[in-house]
C-alpha cells in the first residue's frame, strides 16, 4: 500500500490551477501558430497573433491568460494500492481549488443558481475519479470557462441517423456558437455510453494534446472530415470571419443502448486549460 | 490592411460615423466597466428617474468582470464577456448619450436599430486576450457597485486598448459580413 499525504494533493491542485490558467500548452501554441498560416481574414490574423501575445504575457508575468479562469474541473486517476492519509480526497481537491484561487489571484466565478450569490472561493470544484490497478495517482485540472461551456450540448439521436447526423448534429452546435465561445475553439465530441457519460468523454476528449491522432483510425478519419466541415463555416477567429473556426476535433467513443445514440458536443476556447502532475 | 485608427474617448458623434467595420482601433481615454448585474442596476435608475454614477455622454462601456489584481497592478486579467447578455439594457443607454460598447459576440436587432438611430459603435475585443488587454489599462477604480466583485463599475484609464469595429453606426456587422465571406458552401 503506498500513502499520499492529503497535504501533497492540496499543494499539487493550487500549483495546477495557477499554472493551468497562466501557462497555455505547447501544443496549443503550435496550433495558433500554424492556424496564422493558414488563416486569410487579416481581422483573423490579427487576432491570432495577439493571442499568441496574450499567451507570452501571461506566461512571463504570471497573470491568467484570460479573466474568466473558469469552473475548476478535477481529474484524479488513481492506482487501488493507494491510500490517502490524513483526511479526504474530496475535501483535499476542494482545500487545493481554494488556495490556488485566492494564491494565483484568479477570479471566483462560481454562484448559487437562483440568487447568483458567489461562494467566494471558486469551490466546489468538480471532481472526476478514475479507479484502477497500480499505485500510482495523477492529478489533471482543468479549469473551463464560462463562455465556451454555455455553447456546449448534449442529445439523444436516433440511431438510424448514423455518422451522418452525427456529423450534422456537430456542425450545427459549431456554427449555432457562432462567435460566442471564443473561437477559434477546440470541438470535444462524445459518442456513446448514457447521456452523462456522453458528457464526460466530450470533456476527456478535450484533454488530448493538440496535434495528436486519434489512435483509432476511423476515429481519425472522422475527426479530419468533421474539422473541415467546421472550418468552411466561415467563423473564423472570434467569429468575425475566416478559415479557421476550429483547432481541431476531438473524438471520444464507446459502445451504447441498442435504443440509443447519445453524443455530446463540449466546446473548447482557445484558452484550452489544463496541467497535469504525478504525486 | 490599413493602419489602426487611434481614437480617444469621450467619442463624439464624427467619430463614431467615421468607423467602417473591420476598422482596427486603438482606444485611449476613460471607459466604464459594466456586466449584466451593473446594467440591471443602470437601467432601473434610469427608470426611477435618477442620475447615474457617471455621464452617459459620448462614453464607452467594456463589458468586462477582470480577474482581481495582484500587488501593485491596476487590474488583473481583463478581456470581454459575451455581449448579448447586455442586450435588453444597452438600447436604453445608446438613447441616453453613450456612445460605444467594448464585449465579444453579435448583438440583436433593437441594440442595432438604436446604435444605427443615435449614432453609437460597438467594438469587439479578443475574448479570451485578457493578460494582453490588461496591458492597456493604466488605472482602475470602482466607482460603483463595489458590493458586486469583478461585476462592479469601474474607471479605467486605458492606452492603445486594441479593438475591432465588429458594429458601426451604417448598419454593418462584421459578424454578418465576415463570416458570409469566408463561408464555404459544403
Ligand atoms: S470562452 Fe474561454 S477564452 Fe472566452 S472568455 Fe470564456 S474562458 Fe475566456
Amino acid at each position: 500500500m503506498r500513502e499520499i499525504h492529503v497535504d501533497a494533493i492540496i499543494a499539487a491542485v493550487r500549483d495546477l490551477c495557477i499554472r493551468a490558467n497562466t501557462e497555455l500548452g505547447e501544443d496549443v501554441l503550435d496550433a495558433f501558430r500554424k492556424a496564422l498560416e493558414r488563416e486569410e481574414s487579416p481581422a483573423g490574423k490579427d487576432i491570432l497573433k495577439r493571442l499568441i501575445q496574450n499567451a507570452e504575457i501571461a506566461r512571463t508575468e504570471g497573470v491568467p491568460m484570460c479573466q474568466d479562469t473558469g469552473f475548476a474541473v478535477i481529474f484524479v486517476d488513481m492506482g487501488q494500492d493507494v491510500r490517502i492519509v490524513g483526511g479526504g480526497l474530496r475535501e483535499a481537491v476542494e482545500e487545493g481549488v481554494r488556495q490556488g484561487y485566492r494564491d494565483g489571484y484568479l477570479r471566483k466565478s462560481i454562484c448559487h443558481p437562483f440568487t447568483r450569490q458567489n461562494t467566494g472561493d471558486n469551490t466546489p470544484a468538480i471532481l472526476h475519479l478514475d479507479i484502477r490497478p497500480g499505485d500510482h495517482f495523477r492529478i489533471t485540472a482543468a479549469p473551463k470557462g464560462g463562455g465556451s461551456e454555455n455553447m456546449s450540448r448534449v442529445t439523444m439521436l436516433t440511431p438510424a441517423v448514423g455518422v451522418q447526423g452525427v456529423k450534422d448534429f456537430v456542425v450545427q452546435r459549431v456554427k449555432e456558437s457562432g462567435p460566442n465561445p471564443c473561437p477559434p475553439t477546440i470541438v470535444g465530441v462524445g459518442i456513446g455510453g448514457t447521456f452523462e457519460t456522453a458528457a464526460l468523454l466530450a470533456k476527456k476528449a478535450l484533454l488530448r494534446p493538440l496535434g495528436s491522432l486519434n489512435p483509432d483510425p476511423e476515429l481519425a478519419a472522422l475527426e479530419a472530415d468533421w474539422l473541415e466541415a467546421v472550418n468552411s463555416l466561415g467563423i473564423g477567429p472570434q467569429g468575425l470571419g475566416g478559415r479557421i473556426t476550429s483547432l481541431a476535433v476531438h473524438i471520444e467513443m464507446m459502445p451504447c443502448h441498442i435504443a440509443s445514440l447519445p453524443v455530446a458536443v463540449n466546446i473548447q476556447c482557445h484558452a484550452a486549460r489544463h496541467k497535469e502532475t504525478e504525486l | 490592411m490599413h493602419d489602426a485608427v487611434r481614437l480617444t474617448t469621450p467619442l463624439s458623434r464624427e467619430d463614431v460615423e467615421k468607423l467602417r467595420i473591420g476598422d482596427r482601433v486603438l482606444l485611449s481615454g476613460i471607459i466604464y466597466t459594466a456586466r449584466d448585474a451593473a446594467h440591471k442596476r443602470l437601467v432601473e435608475l434610469l427608470e426611477a428617474g435618477e442620475s447615474l454614477p457617471f455621464d452617459l455622454e459620448g462614453q464607452v462601456i467594456y463589458y468586462v468582470g477582470p480577474s482581481p489584481a495582484k500587488p501593485g497592478r491596476p487590474i488583473g486579467a481583463a478581456g470581454p464577456t459575451t455581449s448579448y447578455r447586455m442586450d435588453a439594457y444597452a438600447p436604453e443607454l445608446i438613447r441616453q448619450g453613450l456612445r460605444g460598447m467594448i464585449g465579444k459576440g453579435a448583438r440583436n436587432d433593437a441594440v442595432k436599430a438604436a446604435m444605427k438611430e443615435h449614432k453609437a459603435v460597438y467594438f469587439a475585443a479578443i475574448g479570451g486576450a485578457g493578460a494582453l488587454m490588461a496591458q492597456s489599462i493604466l488605472s482602475a477604480e470602482v466607482i460603483a457597485y463595489p458590493e458586486l466583485g469583478p461585476e462592479a463599475v469601474r474607471r479605467l484609464k486605458v492606452k492603445d486598448l486594441p479593438v475591432i469595429v465588429a458594429n458601426d453606426c451604417h448598419g454593418g456587422d462584421l459578424y454578418e459580413e465576415g463570416v458570409r465571406k469566408y463561408a464555404r458552401t459544403a
